[in-house]
C-alpha cells in the first residue's frame, strides 16, 4: 500500500462504524413510532376507504361532503381551537413577558406554578372545572352571596365553559415556547432602542415584540394543533353543545361502531393539521428570508 | 457629517451600592467638552456602572450629572440624546443594516428623503457605503462594530459612549479600530466616554484616562503622565508592567541599597516609600555610568518575545524584575546570559518614587 493512502481503509471503517452505532441508538424509537404511530395510522387510513360491507368505496368522504352536520363539526373545531389559542395569547404573552423580565431564580418559582397544573390529570382538572362552574358551582354561589350577579351565569355546557377549560389546559404550552424565546432576547436590544431614543412602549412594540415573534408563533401553533385534536374538555365542559371532530370520532365508533367513518373524519384531520403546519412552516421561512429571526 | 457640537460632562459624587458593595463611591469626574476620555480599571472597577449612569441605565443612589449645564440624572434613557456603542453592538437582528442606522432618525421625526441619505453618509462615514441592505447576520465582527458606531452617530448626539466596543475584535482588527475609531472622533469632535480593561488602548486612543478601581477614581491624566508618574501604586501596577523595591528616605532624598536615588523631580511623596522600575525603562550598562542610578542583579533567564527580549533577574535582595530591551541583532548578540551578573542603569527622569500604598 502506497505510504499516502496509509490507513485509508481502517479510517473510513471506522467512520461507518460509528453511524452504525448512532444509527443503532435512535432504532428502538423508531421501531416504536413505527409500531404504534406508522402502523395503525395507516390501517385506519385504509379502513377509511372500505364500505361497510368491506368493498373499496369512497362512502364516507362522500357522506361527510353531503351532511352538513359533518362541515359544522369542522367549523366547530377549528373555531374552538382558534378561540382558545387567541386567549392563551392574550393571557399567555403578559404573563411570559413579565416573567422573562425577573430575575431568574423568581422566574423559575413562578414557573412552578404556571406547570403546577401540567402535574395534574387533565381529566381531574376537566371535572374540577364542572364543580367550580356549574348552576350550583363555587362561582356562581360565591357571584351571588357577593351580590355580583343574581341569576346563576350558564358558565358551563357550552361554548364558554369549553373554552374556560382549554385554555386552562393549553396556557403552559404557550408559556413555555414563548418564555424561552423572551428570556433569549438580549436585554440591550431593548437598551439600544431606549438610548436611540424610543421611550419604553415603541422599544416594546419596535424590537422585543418582533424578537418575541417566533416563540409566540411556536407557542401559538402548538396550542392549536393541540386543540385541534382535543377530546375529553369539550365532552365534559360542552355538555353536548360543543362537538369536535374527536367527539364525533368517539361517537361514530362507541354509538354506531362505525369505523370507516370515524377512520375518514381522523383522515380528514390529519390531512387539515399537515396542511396547517406546511403552512406556518412556510410562513416562517418566509419571516426568515425577509430579514427576521427565523427560528 | 460635519464636525458638531459637543457638551461637556460634570460628574458629582455619584454613588451606586449593590448590597453592602459600592460599585460606584462619591464619584468625581469632569469630562471636557469635545474629549475623549477613557474609563480604564480591572472588571468590577466600576467604569462600566458609571459609563451604564451615563447613559441612564443605572439608576444611582444620590448624586449629580450634568451634561453641559442641564441636569440629567433623573432623565429617562431615551430623552438623553446620547450616542452609545454597546458591547454586543446590540444591532437589532429583525432590520437590516439600514433599518438599523435609520431607527434613531425616524424616532426623531426626520423626513423619509433625509433618512436615506443621512444613512447613507453615516455608512459612509463607516466606510461601509452599500451595505444598507445586508442583513446583520451576513455581517463580520468588524462590520457590525461600524454598523453600530453609524447607528449611534446618525442624530449627531453631542456625547458618545462606548462600552469596551472592540473586546470581541481579533488582535490585529482591534488595533485598526482603534486608530480609526480616534480619527472619526476628532473628525465629529463630539464628546466621547470610552469604557476598557485594555490599557494599551487606552494610551492608543485617549485624550485622558480615568483610572477606576473599587468604584473610586484613583487618577485622571493624559497617557504619558499617567503611565509615567502614576499617582499610586495601583495606577502603576495597572498600567504597564512595573516592580517596586521599598526606599526609605534618607538626608540626600530617598535611598535604596544604601545608594541616594538621582531624581529629575523631588518626589510629593514622604515616609516610606516605593521606587517604581519599568523594564523597558532599565537598562544593562556595559560600564559603569555615575550619571544613573545603579543596581546590581543576577540573570534567572533571557526569554525572546519577538519585538523585544526579557531578561529575568534578582536583586540582592531577593526581588525579582525584568529589563526589556528591542531584539535587534546587535542587541542580541550581546545579551545577558542566566548565571551572569549585570549592572542596570536608570536614568534620573525614569526614576519615579511613589507612596506606599
Amino acid at each position: 500500500m502506497p505510504a499516502e493512502r496509509a490507513n485509508a481503509d481502517g479510517l473510513r471503517r471506522d467512520a461507518l462504524r460509528e453511524r452504525l452505532a448512532l444509527f443503532g441508538l435512535g432504532s428502538p424509537a423508531l421501531l416504536l413510532v413505527l409500531v404504534v404511530m406508522v402502523l395503525p395510522v395507516g390501517w385506519l387510513f385504509s379502513l377509511s376507504f372500505l364500505s361497510d360491507e368491506g368493498a373499496l368505496s369512497l362512502e364516507h368522504y362522500r357522506r361527510m361532503l353531503e351532511q352538513p352536520s359533518y362541515a359544522r363539526i369542522f367549523v366547530t373545531t377549528f373555531q374552538v381551537s382558534a378561540l382558545t389559542t387567541g386567549i392563551c395569547i392574550a393571557l399567555g404573552y403578559p404573563l411570559a413577558y413579565v416573567l422573562s423580565q425577573l430575575p431568574r431564580r423568581a422566574a423559575n418559582l413562578c414557573m412552578i406554578g404556571v406547570l403546577l397544573p401540567f402535574w395534574t390529570s387533565l381529566l381531574v382538572r376537566t371535572y374540577a372545572w364542572l364543580v367550580l362552574l356549574q348552576r350550583q358551582g363555587v362561582i356562581n354561589g360565591w357571584g351571588i352571596e357577593l351580590g355580583l350577579w343574581s341569576e346563576p351565569l350558564p358558565l358551563v355546557h357550552n361554548l364558554a365553559g369549553t373554552l374556560i377549560g382549554m385554555v386552562h389546559i393549553m396556557l403552559p404550552f404557550l408559556i413555555l415556547p414563548l418564555y424561552g424565546t423572551m428570556r433569549a432576547i438580549d436585554r440591550d436590544y431593548v437598551k439600544a432602542a431606549a438610548n436611540l431614543g424610543a421611550g419604553p412602549v415603541r422599544a416594546f412594540w419596535q424590537v422585543f415584540f418582533p424578537l418575541s415573534l417566533p416563540g409566540l408563533f411556536g407557542g401559538a401553533l402548538i396550542v392549536f394543533i393541540l386543540c385541534l385534536g382535543f377530546y375529553v374538555t369539550p365532552a365534559v365542559l360542552g355538555g353536548g353543545r360543543v362537538i369536535m371532530v374527536s367527539n364525533r370520532i368517539a361517537t361514530d365508533i362507541e354509538l354506531f361502531f362505525n369505523w370507516g367513518a370515524a377512520s375518514a373524519l381522523g383522515v380528514v384531520l390529519l390531512v387539515l393539521t399537515l396542511g396547517l403546519l406546511y403552512a406556518a412552516a412556510r410562513l416562517v421561512r418566509l419571516d426568515g428570508v425577509l430579514g427576521g429571526h427565523g427560528t | 457629517m460635519a464636525r458638531g457640537a459637543s457638551l461637556p460632562i460634570t460628574i458629582r459624587q455619584v454613588t451606586k451600592g449593590y448590597g453592602k458593595v459600592l460599585a460606584l463611591d462619591r464619584v468625581d469626574l469632569d469630562v471636557r467638552s469635545g474629549e475623549f476620555l477613557t474609563l480604564l480599571g480591572p472588571s468590577g472597577s466600576g467604569k462600566t456602572t458609571l459609563l451604564m449612569v451615563l447613559a441612564g441605565f443605572t439608576r444611582p443612589d444620590h448624586g449629580s450629572l450634568l451634561f453641559g449645564e442641564e441636569e440629567v440624572i433623573r432623565r429617562p434613557p431615551h430623552k438623553r440624546d446620547v450616542g452609545m456603542v454597546f458591547q454586543n453592538y446590540a444591532l437589532f437582528p429583525h432590520m437590516d443594516v439600514a433599518a438599523n442606522i435609520a431607527f434613531p432618525l425616524k424616532l426623531r421625526g426626520t423626513p423619509r428623503a433625509d433618512v436615506a441619505r443621512r444613512v447613507e453618509q453615516a455608512l459612509e462615514l463607516v466606510q461601509l457605503g452599500g451595505y444598507g441592505a445586508r442583513r446583520v447576520d451576513q455581517l463580520s465582527g468588524g462590520q457590525r462594530q461600524r454598523v453600530a458606531l453609524a447607528r449611534a452617530i446618525v442624530f449627531e448626539p453631542r456625547i458618545l459612549l462606548m462600552d469596551e466596543p472592540l473586546s470581541a475584535l481579533d488582535k490585529q482588527l482591534r488595533e485598526h479600530m482603534q486608530i480609526e475609531l480616534r480619527r472619526l472622533h476628532d473628525r465629529l469632535g463630539m464628546t466621547t466616554v470610552y469604557v476598557t480593561h485594555d490599557q494599551r488602548e487606552a494610551l492608543t486612543m485617549s485624550d485622558r484616562i480615568a483610572v477606576i478601581n473599587g468604584g473610586r477614581i484613583m487618577q485622571v491624566d493624559a497617557p504619558r503622565p499617567l503611565y509615567e508618574r502614576p499617582a499610586n501604586r495601583f495606577v502603576a501596577e495597572f498600567i504597564g508592567e512595573s516592580t517596586f523595591l521599598p526606599v526609605a528616605a534618607s538626608a540626600g532624598g530617598f535611598a535604596h541599597a544604601g545608594r541616594v536615588l538621582k531624581v529629575a523631580a523631588p518626589p510629593a511623596a514622604t515616609g516610606r516609600c516605593l521606587l517604581m522600575l519599568r523594564p523597558e525603562r532599565l537598562r544593562i550598562l556595559a560600564a559603569p555610568d555615575d550619571a544613573l542610578n545603579m543596581l546590581t542583579a543576577r540573570v534567572e533567564d533571557v526569554v525572546y518575545q519577538g519585538d523585544s527580549v526579557l531578561v529575568q533577574a534578582v536583586l540582592p535582595d531577593g526581588c525579582r524584575i525584568g529589563v526589556r530591551a528591542v531584539s535587534t541583532a546587535a542587541a542580541m548578540a550581546t545579551v545577558a546570559r542566566p548565571g551572569d551578573t549585570v549592572t542596570l542603569g536608570l536614568a534620573p527622569e525614569d526614576t519615579v518614587i511613589l507612596g506606599e500604598g
